[in-house]
Formats: structure tokens, sequence, C-alpha cells
């Protein structure tokens, strides 16, 4: 194997500048709107006492945990030490942090009073997972940052194993103290379950890798750098795992609820009769983001279409992620707080009825603008920083007397 | 020649030695420098007068052990259907809108419930419970909401970011966020735009010895459907009462502890 070369992106010129300057006209159009916000108070958003939480939390919550997931491929090269992983480990260190700074910038600017956040690092209620959470994340950006140091400075690089092992613990704690958010929740049927941690680090797993293969194929096809059909084949198996392993969580969430007699209203309003989250769970989390990236990723096909097989599973699970995020957080409190079990319950504050939600232009622009702050970061960052490997063929990045089996180096092709 | 002299010398021949590679390494600690002091000057004050605010009296435990916890009795059986006198007296004490939209703050609303298998009905009020160990409490990331030693569950509006896991976290809906410009605020309520807000239990009434303002308008109906007093006082009408009769609370499973009792449901 030869030593791995990397390079900034240079790319089209046009093309480039026009992408940055769209993202950033997003972000702040994002920043615009949280203003907005804050003067006029939040009833300009589809959010109310009923829906506390909604598009800008869904949006958040799905960049924070493909954040972490998008770290697993870095932490597959240098925790468990397979080499074909490691050209790709620098662009899952950057994805990890411009995905993490895109959900906060929407959970941050979405706060009531987002210039009170100081409050929050010197007071820190630690019975609050909220409270540990914001020392998960910062933690994680600096240890991610350092991380990228010790694996783009060579004289460090002895230090990539050990970093990169604190980096991995962490997100693993990051990833549980987000699922715990929801988890913790004893008051909301749709939450208050163990189960969560463990299915949102799963959902981390599958998210992160979708993302992670839709930006270096995207980047490599401008770029006309190649990715090795044998690292794609690889990365095929490893997506096909991750989305099975959040559909078993699933059907272990929903078959818990189930059995437990006090929660199959809340099943019932899901799987059956909720309406849009009913339409969400099983054509969008259950159909898109699982069953379809499946059937394209187990089904044997030539080693040339791994790749358009790869992107469109990588699509498909990303859209079913919001879907399922978003069925978990709006569908959750869309069904009525049970009071009074067994009761028909009603009152001046819609107790006992299904609250509906309607995101209103304000919020849909600030999630959509916490996107644009990832895809910003990583614009900027690939080509100010070598962080792409100026090649992913198969003979470039597999050790010498591992087997070759797999077919040629095919490029990619948007 | 002064200190002051010295100094100005030196930075001129600083300016005028900026090809030495020296220079401009010692001017820019020195900006440096200055800029580490403005910054440490502005957050100072703001960050000691935070932290003598840490010395107040607050909890975010579950502390039910002082000599005075105070609570609510309310008997369901007295309380009328049609009536609402302690939600337009909460109301216009505290300068709510009164409004019913799903954005707008109710610190207490009337809730009916009725067993669909044997049509028994009750209407009652449901405010915060000012539970013992109140799960808005909890997971409030910064400590705004908080647990007098007197049972009481307020929010420190100051320290409020205004994430509304609180409201998330409330099993009776009794937190509400303020998502309007506010207007008329009442002095003794103060409400702040961004911020979670709830049943304050008219503290600064309880504080002068009187009731809160929804007992006081359900004893002036005469419906004699809510008892307030402190709980831990074996004395006080409320605690001999919850010593006598059967009560409830809401959610008693999840064992939070409320300080609000319900007779008749």
């Amino acid at each position: 194997m030869a030593t791995l070369q990397y390079r900034e992106m240079r790319g089209n010129d046009v093309a480039y500048w026009g992408a940055v300057f769209a993202c950033g006209l997003v972000a702040l159009a994002g920043l615009g709107v949280a203003l907005y916000m804050r003067m006029h108070g939040h009833h300009v958003t589809g959010m109310n006492n009923q829906i506390v939480w909604g598009m800008p939390h869904v949006f958040a919550v799905f960049l924070i945990v493909a954040a972490s997931g998008a770290l697993n491929v870095a932490s597959i090269a240098s925790v468990f030490g397979k080499a074909p992983y490691k050209p790709l480990a620098r662009l899952s260190g950057l994805l990890a942090i411009a995905l993490l700074i895109g959900g906060l910038w929407a959970l941050v600017l979405d706060l009531g009073r987002p210039g009170h956040l100081l409050a929050a690092v010197l007071y820190p209620n630690f019975r609050s997972i909220f409270a540990w959470n914001i020392y998960l994340y910062s933690g994680f950006l600096m240890i991610v940052g350092v991380y990228l140091w010790v694996m783009m400075e060579r004289r460090l690089a002895h230090h990539v194993s050990t970093v990169g092992t604190v980096a991995f613990l962490w997100r693993l704690a990051l990833t549980t103290g987000t699922g715990s958010i929801f988890g913790f929740l004893a008051a909301r049927s749709a939450y208050d379950s163990a189960v969560l941690a463990p299915l949102f680090i799963l959902m981390s797993f599958a998210f992160g890798l979708a993302i992670f293969m839709l930006v270096l194929m995207a980047a490599f096809a401008v770029e006309g750098r190649v990715i090795g059909a044998r690292l794609m084949g690889r990365l095929r198996a490893l997506l096909a795992v991750f989305v099975a392993a959040v559909l078993y969580f699933v059907l272990v969430y929903h078959l818990t609820n189930l059995y437990i007699v006090g929660r199959r209203g809340i099943e019932a309003f899901v799987l059956m009769h909720g309406g849009i989250y009913t339409w969400l769970f099983w054509g969008g989390q259950i159909g898109i983001g699982g069953v379809l990236p499946l059937v394209l990723l187990l089904r044997r096909v030539p080693a040339e279409r791994y790749a358009r097989s790869l992107a469109l599973a990588s699509g498909g699970v990303v859209l079913g992620g919001f879907a399922q995020i978003y069925v978990l957080i709006v569908g959750g409190q869309s069904y009525p707080l049970q009071m009074f079990p067994g009761m028909i319950v009603r009152s001046s504050f819609f107790d006992g009825v299904v609250h509906p939600y309607v995101p209103r232009w304000p919020e849909t622009v600030l999630a959509v603008s916490a996107l644009a702050v990832s895809a910003l970061i990583v614009l900027l960052a690939v080509r100010l920083l070598p962080f792409l490997p100026e090649t992913l063929k198969d003979e470039a990045i597999t050790p010498a007397g591992e087997a070759h089996e797999a077919p040629a180096s095919l490029a990619v092709h948007p | 020649m002064s200190d002051k002299q010295k100094g100005d010398t030196k930075d001129e021949d600083l300016w005028a030695d900026g090809e030495s590679g020296h220079a401009p390494d010692a001017m820019r600690r020195r900006i440096l420098a200055m800029a580490g002091s403005a910054i440490a000057l502005t957050l100072v004050p703001g960050v000691t007068l935070f932290a003598r605010d840490l010395q107040g009296k607050r909890t975010t435990k579950g502390a039910d052990k002082g000599p005075v916890r105070y609570g609510l009795l309310i008997d369901a059986r007295h309380c009328q259907t049609d009536c609402d006198a302690c939600v337009h007296a909460c109301q216009t004490y505290n300068g709510l809108s009164g409004k019913d939209g799903p954005d707008h703050a109710q610190w207490i609303r009337k809730v009916t419930i009725t067993d669909p298998k044997t049509r028994f009905t009750r209407s009652f009020p449901v405010m915060c419970q000012h539970c013992a160990d109140a799960a808005c409490v909890a997971v409030c990331p910064t400590g705004a909401s908080f647990k007098r030693p007197d049972g009481i569950v307020l929010v420190d509006k100051h320290r409020c970011i205004g994430c509304r896991y609180c409201l998330m976290a409330c099993p009776y809906k009794a937190r509400s966020f303020v998502g309007h410009t506010l207007t008329d605020q009442k002095p003794w309520a103060p409400r702040g735009k961004g911020t979670a807000e709830g049943c304050t239990m008219c503290v600064e009434r309880v504080m002068k010895g009187r009731v809160p303002a929804c007992v006081e308008a359900c004893q002036k109906t005469g419906h004699k459907a809510m008892v307030f007093g402190n709980l831990h006082d074996p004395k006080s009408a409320i605690a001999q009462k919850l010593a006598d009769v059967a009560t409830t609370t809401i959610r008693a499973d999840l064992g939070m502890g409320p300080s609000v009792h319900y007779r008749g449901i």
C-alpha cells in the first residue's frame, strides 16, 4: 500500500462558490428568522404549548445523532484497526463536527432566550440530561478537533489510536445522552423507555454513515476521484447491518410498548390511526428508511452499480431518519398526556385531544438553515485543508497481503 | 524620562523596528493582552453577580422535610362544572390574557373527566402540582425551575433559556411558554417572553399570610371546593382534612409527590 495522499478539493470555481454563497444565504436566513422569532415571540411559529418542540428540534436531533454516527468511519479505522477505512477518517471527523454544529445551530437559535445560554454553563443542574448534553456536545467538538489534528499532523500520528478511542467512547456517551432526553421523560407515553438510548446509538450509526457516503460520493464525483469497488462493497454491507440493527431496535421498542397495557394507546396511534404520523412511520421510517435500503444494499448487483445502490440507499436512510425523528418528537407530543388513564378528558387547554402541528415558515427556515450551516462548514473545510484522499482505489488503500477478490476500481459518476 | 514616556518610546520603536521579526510579535501580544483584559472586565461583574445569586435558597432536589410545605386540597365533589371562578381569579390577579388558544398560557384550567363505562363525571381545577420531586425541576438544565424550601415550585425568569424541556417533562401540562409580547404585567407576577412559567401558588400573597387568588375566589362562590395551607402543620385545616378523608393525587404512580391533593376523583 502506497503512502496515502490527501489533497484539498479544487473543483469548479463557479459551482463551488455558488454553493458556498447559497449555503451562506440560507444560514443567514436562519439567523434572521431566529431574530424575528425572538422579537415577535414563538407564536409566529407552529409550535405552541401543546406541540412544544417542532421542526427545529427534528432537524437538530437528526443532525446531532448523525454527527456522532459520522465519526464511526474514523473509529473503525483507528479503534478497530481496519486499514481500508483509514483514508476516510479525516472526512469522518470533519462531518462529525459540521453536523453537530448544524444541529446545535437550530437548537440554540430556537431557544426562547438564546442570549441567556451562558446560564446553562454557569448554573448547570446535573440532574438534567440537558445540562450533561451541553458538556457532551462541547467536549465532542474539542475531542474530534484534537482527533483531526493528530490525524493530519504526521508527527503526532502515534496518538491517533488513543485519541480515537476517547472520541469513540465519548460519542457513545453523547448519543446515549441525546436518546435519554426522551428516554427520561416519564410523563409521556411515547418516551420513557431505556430502549431509546441504544436505539439512538444505532440510528446514529445508520444516519451518520448514510450522510458520510452521500458527501464522499458527491465530492469524489465532482473531483473525478476514484472509489474502489471493494471499499464500496464493504460500506454497502456496513450500512445494511446498521439499517437492520435500527429496525431490530424499533421492533423491540414497539413490542415492549404493545406488551405494556397502558402503552397500547400510543402504539395504536402511531401504528394505525395517527394520520400523518402513521404514514410517516410505515412509509417513511420503515419503507423508505428501512426496507428500501436493505433491498438495495443486500441485492446482488454488478460492482459497477455499487455506487448507485449505495447512494440511493443512503438517501433513503436520511429521508427515513427524518421521518423517524419526526414521528418520535412531534408524534410523541401530539398524542395526549395520560393524566387520567381510561377516562375521557377535556379542558380549555386541549387535554385529551390529539394536537395538530403545522410547521410554519419561520421554524422551517431555521430548521433548513441548520443543514446549510453543516454544508457550509464542510464546503469551506475541504477547500482549505486536505481532508479528502487523492484516491480510494482498492489497490491504494488495501494493505499488502489482503486478498484482492474484488473487481477493479470504478470511477463514481454523479 | 517617566515610565509613561518610556512606554511611549518603546511603542514607537516597535513600530519603527517592524522588520526585526520580534516587534510585531510583541505588539500582537500587547493587543491580545488588552483584548483579554477587556473581555475579563466585561465578564467579571456579570459572573460575580451570577455567583452571588447562587447563595440564594433554592433546591433542585426533592426536599419534603421542612416545617412548611404549602399545598392544596381540591374537593371535586363540590366543584361545579359550570364554575370557573378560580380560573378567572388567577388570570386577573396574575395578568394573564385569558385567551384559550394553544399558544396562550394557562396556569390553571378546569378539567372535566368522564368514565366512558359508567358516565361518572367530575370537573375540577388542575394547576402546577408543586411536586416534592418535580420533573420540571429535575430536567431544567440551568436550575431556573426550582423549588423553594416551603415546597412552592417557581421559574427564575433570569435563568430560564426557553428550552421548554420542562413543558415536555411535566405530567400535568402545568407549564406554559410565553410566545407573545407581554403587556400589562403585574408587579407581583413578573413574566418573560421566551420563558416558561406556571402557577406560583400566588407566592407573594402567601408570604403576606393570604391564600392564593384561586382559593379566595372559590371561597367567595361558597362552593368550598379548595383548601389551602401548610401540609406539614398538623394543626392546619388542610393537614387535618387529609388525615381524616381519603384523597389522591394525579398520576400518583409517577412518585413525584404532588402537594395538590384531590378528593372525589
